[in-house]
């Protein structure tokens, strides 16, 4: 056991470089957020007002603290411009996530019951997307969407439709674009929950006389809740925030709250309301962000 | 526990293929259409090399392509030394004071969206009154992939045994001789993986890119997004399918790398 003390000091030292880098380059951003989201808007460069001047002593920063503004949150919350794209980030997030949890069940479930060997195969095949690059695999559900691309070439001559359907921006076409980018962070964590599963529960079941069918809600569905959670969070959380899939994929008529984001700040050039957008996405995230870290600590803690 | 083989129903086969189909289809159609010698991308025109030649003489498309490899080699290098570093101190340093607010914060970016860390980190260099280009991006990159490195690193050193440390130990190392000779080579395969992982994460970037970089030095992805805002460019399918290309090549890298160092046939997976 002492040999373990005399590791744990030079280790705590190798994580003060990560540390220090975390705090510079994570933690103390976050305050430069916070602190412009409570600032004017200013025709200048940078375009803000600055709020704390830390060069003209103690009275200047006192004045600076009466000049903090909630202007911009009050924005955020009487404009319907933000209301609806937070609310529509929240409805696509949602909707996504039940999309991939009802299209990564049956993979996941697939995958667990294939013989050993094969499932290493499986697991490397859902896994190989993920290093693809992600705007590259947005770019090629354009390519097949797009009027003449292939999905309306196919429908045509199956005789489906009789004129190309429109695809690309529109909801569906992002639905699409998500799904397609998420799927693999949906199946990994409902594939490890449903490998670990004793098979001879369900044996157990199917000998006291459950159908296979009742068998699976009784006792595969409730064991494999963890997963389902894990699964559904690690997708909700970067969906609620997500930028380039609704941008090129859906149509221009409403906006997720990353885009409003994007668009105050690059197009409109109003800092303050971009950094109170991201201070209010922020917020939405914590409770998510929360379970999500609990849920992992319970099952670090059952492992170990 | 003999799990039962011949168990696969017709569907969960078919729920396999149905899937596989949707993960790599639309990859390998991007990929065939590339090689179209038709210059309006839907129409087959035959085989053809001339969306390559065309990237070739791209003097803009290459410059963003010369940026963003060195932005991937730098930022993955760097991000694998601290993820590395914290992978250690989070494993092995037992408990110390602030450790919560160190995962915590090598947790977050993982899920955080990327426009609440691009914006963040470019509200910081604007009051640090830093030049954005090359270096900017590269410190914003380093911080997101250091936490998947951390991540890939730390569940190979959470696996190792550690009475092979205490070994070393009481055969009279110190604690650093003992994990340079001992714990490194055994983890090497994953410090590799976390390596190729930072890299493509950086290669594949749009959003934490677009706020931190500056004007004149756009990296590969912030161009690739601009051109497909217009619409499908044939040239577009070259490029992506040399950076599939490309990545494919590391990921055979990575896993022949795995499997010649984990002897025991323990192969760390890339992620």
């Amino acid at each position: 056991m002492s040999t373990r003390r005399i590791f744990a000091q030079p280790a705590r030292y190798a994580a003060i470089a990560p540390y220090v880098w975390m705090v510079l380059f994570f933690l103390v951003p976050f305050g430069f957020v916070l602190k412009i989201s409570l600032s004017q808007t200013a025709i200048a460069q940078p375009p803000y007002v600055p709020v704390f001047d830390f060069t003209e002593g103690w009275a200047a920063i006192k004045a600076a603290f009466a000049e903090l503004s909630l202007d911009n949150f009050r924005l955020l919350v009487s404009d319907n411009l933000y209301i609806s794209s937070y609310l529509r980030s929240l409805v696509v997030a949602v909707t996504s996530t039940l999309i991939l949890l009802l299209i990564g069940y049956p993979i996941a479930y697939g995958m667990a019951r294939l013989p050993q060997r094969w499932q290493a195969i499986a697991m490397m095949l859902v896994i190989v997307p993920f290093w693809t690059s992600f705007l590259i695999r947005i770019y090629a559900w354009i390519n097949i969407l797009q009027h003449d691309g292939l999905l309306n070439k196919i429908l045509l001559a199956l005789h489906l439709v009789s004129t190309p359907v429109v695809w690309l921006s529109t909801d569906t076409a992002m639905y699409i674009g998500i799904v397609y980018s998420y799927l693999p962070f949906m199946i990994l964590p409902l594939y490890a929950t449903l490998a670990k599963m004793d098979p001879s529960l369900l044996e157990a079941a199917s000998d006291l006389g459950a159908s296979p069918g009742r068998a699976f809600w009784l006792v595969t569905f409730p064991l494999s809740l963890p997963g389902v959670g894990a699964g559904a969070l690690l997708c909700f959380i970067p969906i609620v925030g997500e930028f380039v899939i609704p941008d090129l994929l859906a149509g221009s008529g409403s906006m997720m709250i990353g885009q409003t984001l994007w668009l105050e700040f690059f197009t409109n050039k109003d800092w303050p309301v971009a950094a109170a957008a991201a201070v209010a996405l922020l917020v939405l995230l914590v409770p998510p962000l929360l379970l999500y870290d609990r849920l992992q600590r319970r099952q670090l803690g059952g492992a170990n | 526990m003999a799990r039962k083989v011949g168990k696969i129903s017709p569907f969960n086969i078919t729920a396999l293929a149905l899937g596989m189909a949707f993960l790599y289809l639309p990859i390998v159609i991007l990929v065939i259409y590339s090689f179209n010698a038709s210059r309006l991308v839907t129409v087959w025109g035959g085989w053809s090399l001339r969306w390559y030649y065309e990237f070739f003489n791209d003097r803009a498309m290459l410059d963003a392509a010369w940026m963003s490899l060195r932005v991937a080699t730098v930022s993955a290098t760097s991000a694998t030394l601290l993820g590395t570093l914290a992978a250690v101190g989070l494993v092995r340093g037992e408990r110390f004071r602030g450790r919560s607010l160190f995962s915590g914060m090598l947790y977050a970016p993982l899920v955080m969206p990327e426009v609440i860390s691009g914006l963040s980190l470019l509200l910081l260099f604007v009051a640090l009154n830093a030049e954005r280009g090359f270096w900017t991006v590269t410190i914003a990159h380093t911080t997101l992939t250091m936490c998947f490195v951390t991540v890939v690193v730390q569940s190979r050193l959470a696996s190792l045994d550690r009475s092979l440390e205490e070994a070393a130990m009481d055969l009279g190392c110190d604690p650093v001789q003992a994990f340079l000779s001992v714990t490194l080579p055994l983890i090497i395969p994953a410090i590799a993986a976390g390596w190729m992982l930072a890299f493509t994460l950086s290669l594949d970037d749009v959003v934490i890119a677009s706020f931190t970089t500056g004007p004149g030095s756009a990296t590969l992805p912030i161009r690739i997004y601009s051109e497909v805002r217009l619409g499908v460019k044939p040239e577009i399918n070259a490029i992506c399918t040399m950076v599939i290309a490309l990545i494919a090549v590391v990921i055979v890298i990575a896993s022949l790398a795995s499997k010649l160092s984990s002897s025991q046939g323990e192969s760390a997976a890339p992620l």
